[in-house]
């Protein structure tokens, strides 16, 4: 919604990755992040951070649904402010709560949605959704009405709703919190397979094992950034001495 | 969710939603602009083959709908028997039988999809004034999936209030449902337009030719 | 219109539909559902254009064939029987209880709150379900007025103040209608 045309033709350089520059943000008179400058270009990025600390704000920043009060964020190169649409098409994003994400009463439909705006013509929609809900063992549920899914299941669907549109980067916000242990290691085993670049905010701190790298966020500022091993051990620092 | 259709193999399913409606909107000009028994008992005889020879229609789904007004059809004839005449009586009630029973087999008859289909293309000449008709169909579909979501929510509200000892019945019952599940649904939605948005929901309209074969 | 615009009028109607669920209280010979109360919520969070939307959808649920109406009725046979005018009053009643409320806005209190939802919810309500009756059953004014407006009046009235009384409590917590901000500003 925030910007409605497209000020110039994109052009994207997939090699540039996400770059934030001099990002702060506030909601209303609150400061929420601050001075984060930032070149992501690995593949496995894993987020970390207390509660309310600035983590969903970070990651909305990354596929434009929030525009950085100062500073910019390029994605291959194309700021987010200028190019909200061509950036959501390169960056996924799968929330929390699968039950806010699923818009239409039946599984495939669900599916089906995203490409339905790229204007995907409808034999390769329903190809495409096809092969995307067996990947994920939903195939038999296509016609499903999707309150009766479990909670595992229904945050595979919302993952697969996003999979579908093929986007080059997914930011994944809290994707385990409400799982149990076997979704938890499905949606783990999940992300370890996605060829995409991954950015993962997380408090499960297991997920990140096998990342590239790490960010440790507090109160809106990157306080630690590293290979998992030493972000996750100052992290355990850091919340100890609270 | 239980739509109200019934699937059958039968000629009145398969005319198209559009010649249906049409049709019942016909017959309520019909039998308003002539009133005479002829007319408005013919009526409830062609809608009651049509809907049971024809259609193949078990009677009780019929006949469910006739009794959501049954009681307002006797009444309304007792009414008039006094108050007017008993021909202005039988009159009033067949007219409304005869189009509540063409009213239930249209929708007995026609998909949910195929009456979202003749929306959508009933709303097209609202594009000229900026509507996109593609958007209610988005919005018909969250309708019928926010509606089993929050029953289970308000299920589970009233499970934790129950939980913790309180369970007020009747109205305050209800209020104290009604406001938390609303501050959580209205929280909900905004996650909900966000995740729309990130799909594309708020993209430039497609061009029309690709937009066809939605 | 913002998506978040199109989520929230697919929330109201929904929620008019699920309030159709709740079981009917008898008072006298009277149900009193609680869906009218749906339409009045609509316009009291949302405000007229979104509330008008939502209840003009949920009118679009029911009129394609879906079982939302209170004990299971709907398909358009419910906009042919005597108290189609009811049904389609429903929409105009969410627009003007949301107009009221967003003219109240600022001072949003539980007596506005009523005010605003008896005139929009009742009274619109009645003012073109009672002629619709009238017309579609052949009765005199009077007639469709003893039996198509007062035995409802108190149900009704219960329903205005418990609306009011939601609306004050989430517009406390989740103010979904925008001050206007500018329009102060400008003064
Ligand atoms: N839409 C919003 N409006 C106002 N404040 C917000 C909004 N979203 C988040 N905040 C505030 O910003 C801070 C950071 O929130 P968030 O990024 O969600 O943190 P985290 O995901 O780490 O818990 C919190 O104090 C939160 O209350
Ligand atoms: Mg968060």
């Amino acid at each position: 919604m925030r910007l409605r045309r497209e000020t110039a033709a994109p052009v994207a350089d997939p090699t540039r990755g996400v770059e934030l520059r001099a990002v702060g943000h506030v909601y209303g008179d609150r400061l929420v992040l601050a001075d984060i400058d930032l070149h992501l270009t690995e593949r496995r990025i894993g987020i970390v951070g207390a509660n309310g600390s600035g983590k969903s704000t970070f990651a909305r920043l990354l596929n434009g649904l929030v525009v950085p009060t100062t500073g910019s964020v390029l994605v291959d190169g194309l700021d987010t402010r200028a190019h909200v649409r061509e950036v959501r098409r390169r960056v996924g994003f799968v929330f929390q709560d699968p039950d806010a994400q699923i818009v239409y009463p039946t599984v495939a439909e669900d599916v089906a949605y995203g490409l339905e705006n790229q204007g995907v013509p409808a034999a390769e929609r329903a190809e495409r959704v096809a092969e995307v809900l067996e990947r994920y063992g939903l195939a038999g549920h296509a016609d499903h009405p999707a309150h009766l899914l479990s909670g595992g299941q229904k945050q595979l669907l919302a993952i697969a709703g996003v999979l579908v549109m093929r986007p080059a980067r997914i930011v994944f916000d809290e994707p385990t919190t409400l799982l149990d242990l076997v979704n938890t290691r499905r949606v783990a085993q999940l992300v370890e397979d996605l060829e995409q670049q991954v950015v993962v905010v997380t408090h499960d701190l297991d997920l990140l094992h096998g990342f590239d790298r790490v960010l440790v966020i507090d109160d809106g500022r990157v306080v630690t950034d590293g290979p998992p091993d030493s972000s996750v051990s100052a992290y355990r620092a850091l919340m100890v001495h609270r | 969710m239980l739509a109200l259709y019934v699937p059958r193999a039968s000629p009145v399913h398969r005319t198209p939603a559009g010649w249906k409606l049409l049709a019942l909107a016909g017959l309520s000009v019909l039998v308003f602009a002539v009133p005479t028994l002829p007319v408005s008992g013919g009526a409830v005889a062609a809608v009651l083959l049509l809907g049971l020879a024809v259609a193949q229609l078990p009677a009780g789904v019929l006949l469910r709908q006739a009794r959501a007004v049954l009681w307002w059809l006797v009444g309304l004839f007792v009414l008039h028997a006094v108050l007017t005449d008993v021909l202005t009586g039988t009159l009033t009630v067949l007219r409304l039988l005869a189009l509540v029973l063409a009213a239930a087999v249209v929708t007995a008859t026609t998909r949910v999809t195929e009456m979202v289909a003749v929306i959508e293309r009933i709303c097209r000449p609202l594009e000229w004034v900026g509507v996109r008709p593609a958007r209610i169909g988005l919005v018909i579909a969250m309708a019928l999936r926010f509606i089993p979501l929050i029953a289970e929510r308000a299920d589970r509200i009233r499970e934790a209030q129950a939980a913790r000892g309180g369970l007020p019945r009747g109205l305050r019952g209800l209020a104290t449902t009604v406001v938390p599940l609303l501050v959580q649904v209205l929280q909900m939605a905004h996650t909900t337009a966000e995740a729309l948005d990130a799909r594309g929901a708020d993209d430039e309209p497609l061009p029309r030719r690709r937009r066809r074969d939605r | 219109m913002k998506t978040k615009d199109l989520v929230y009028i697919a929330l109201f109607a929904a929620i008019t539909a699920v309030l159709g669920l709740v079981p009917a209280i008898q008072v006298g010979p009277v149900p009193i559902t609680a869906q009218t109360l749906g339409v009045m919520l609509a316009g009291a969070i949302l405000g007229a254009r979104r509330g008008f939307l939502s209840q003009l959808l949920f009118l679009v649920l029911v009129a394609i064939g879906l079982p939302l109406l209170a004990s299971g009725h709907g398909g358009l046979a419910a906009f042919t029987g005597p108290s189609a005018g009811y049904l389609i009053s429903w929409p105009i009643a969410a627009f003007v209880v949301g107009l009221l409320t967003e003219r109240f806005w600022g001072r949003y209190n539980l007596a506005w709150g009523i005010l605003a939802n008896v005139v929009g919810g009742i009274l619109v309500i009645y003012a073109i379900g009672v002629p619709v009756l009238a017309a579609i059953a052949n009765l005199s004014p009077e007639a469709a007025i003893v039996s198509g407006a007062l035995p409802f009046l108190i149900g009704d009235g219960i329903k205005a103040v418990l609306a009011a009384a939601i609306a004050v409590q989430v517009r406390r917590s989740y103010p979904v209608i925008e001050t206007p901000q500018r329009a102060v500003a400008l003064r």
